[in-house]
């Protein structure tokens, strides 16, 4: 017996949705930044399913995993870009806590 | 023996994702998420992607998760005091978290063609990471010198967020 692709899916389905219920009830911007992450890396699952299953030629599809190489570079990109945000907003605010952070809010 | 895999793997991935999210320590969260990024890494290689997922164990579980427990350390947060939870957030969070669920399982139950099994490799298939290094620089080069620049500019933009005074 092998897993399906519907099992991967579902997996990837499920981790998107503790990351989405990670960024809609968490308080905390360091916490929602890491769900955030969680919710790129099932995006990857995804792909990489889709890339295992949709053979092209009797070959995996490297398309995929090249698109995953991508992501997973611009996600470190964004990661090191939104941490320095954080600092400096810590600098300015002294709080990491987002409902201390409404001057924004109408 | 690749279904055991999956349903291991699976499972501890989704465990330590809830317990980033359910967890009130910083620091706790971050070592979850390590342990969720590597569970995660594991499926890459049951999906023969094994570039891949020792990508996802330097980048992700290595380089990310300790540049987020430096600026925890650094930021020096504390573990969170329980609020008052917003009901109406909590709420309608559950609910978009629910519905998007549903929707999933539903489109997924409905498609009879994504619960094929595994299909085989052929034997003689060349290694993982020369066929992606072929790909990457015979059809993504343009994309690859992009995501070069990208990373510059973060670099810079890093070094400019952090200095002391923004002019």
């Amino acid at each position: 017996m092998t897993p399906t692709l519907a099992n991967y899916l579902i997996a990837s389905g499920l981790l998107f949705s503790v990351g989405l219920a990670g960024v809609l009830l968490r308080r905390s911007i360091i916490i929602i930044f890491m769900s955030l992450e969680m919710m790129l890396s099932a995006a990857n699952l995804s792909l990489v399913a889709f890339s295992r299953y949709g053979l092209v030629s009797g070959h995996q599809n490297f398309n995929a995993q090249v698109l995953v190489f991508f992501i997973i570079t611009v996600a470190a990109a964004e990661v090191a870009v939104g941490l320095a945000i954080i600092v400096s907003l810590f600098r300015a605010r002294q709080t990491t806590h987002v409902e201390d952070l409404d001057t924004l809010k109408f | 023996m690749l279904l055991t895999a999956f349903w291991f793997f699976a499972s501890l991935m989704i465990l330590f994702g809830l317990s980033v999210v359910l967890l009130r320590n910083p620091v706790s969260c971050a070592m979850s998420l390590v342990l969720c990024f590597i569970s995660l890494a594991a499926l890459f290689v049951t999906l023969d992607a094994t570039f891949i997922g020792i990508i996802q164990v330097l980048v992700y579980a290595g380089a990310v998760m300790v540049l987020f427990l430096f600026i925890i350390m650094l930021l020096d947060l504390k573990a969170e005091k329980s609020r008052r939870l917003n009901v109406g957030a909590t709420l309608g969070g559950t609910l978009v978290v629910c519905g998007f669920l549903a929707l999933l399982v539903r489109v997924i139950h409905s498609l009879p063609a994504l619960s094929k099994p595994l299909p085989e490799l052929p034997a003689s298939q060349a290694s993982d990471v020369k066929m992606i290094g072929f790909t990457l620089f015979h059809s993504f080069g343009l994309p690859f010198e992009v995501v070069g620049v990208l990373l510059l500019s973060a670099t810079v933009g890093v070094v400019v967020l952090s200095r002391k005074t923004l002019r």
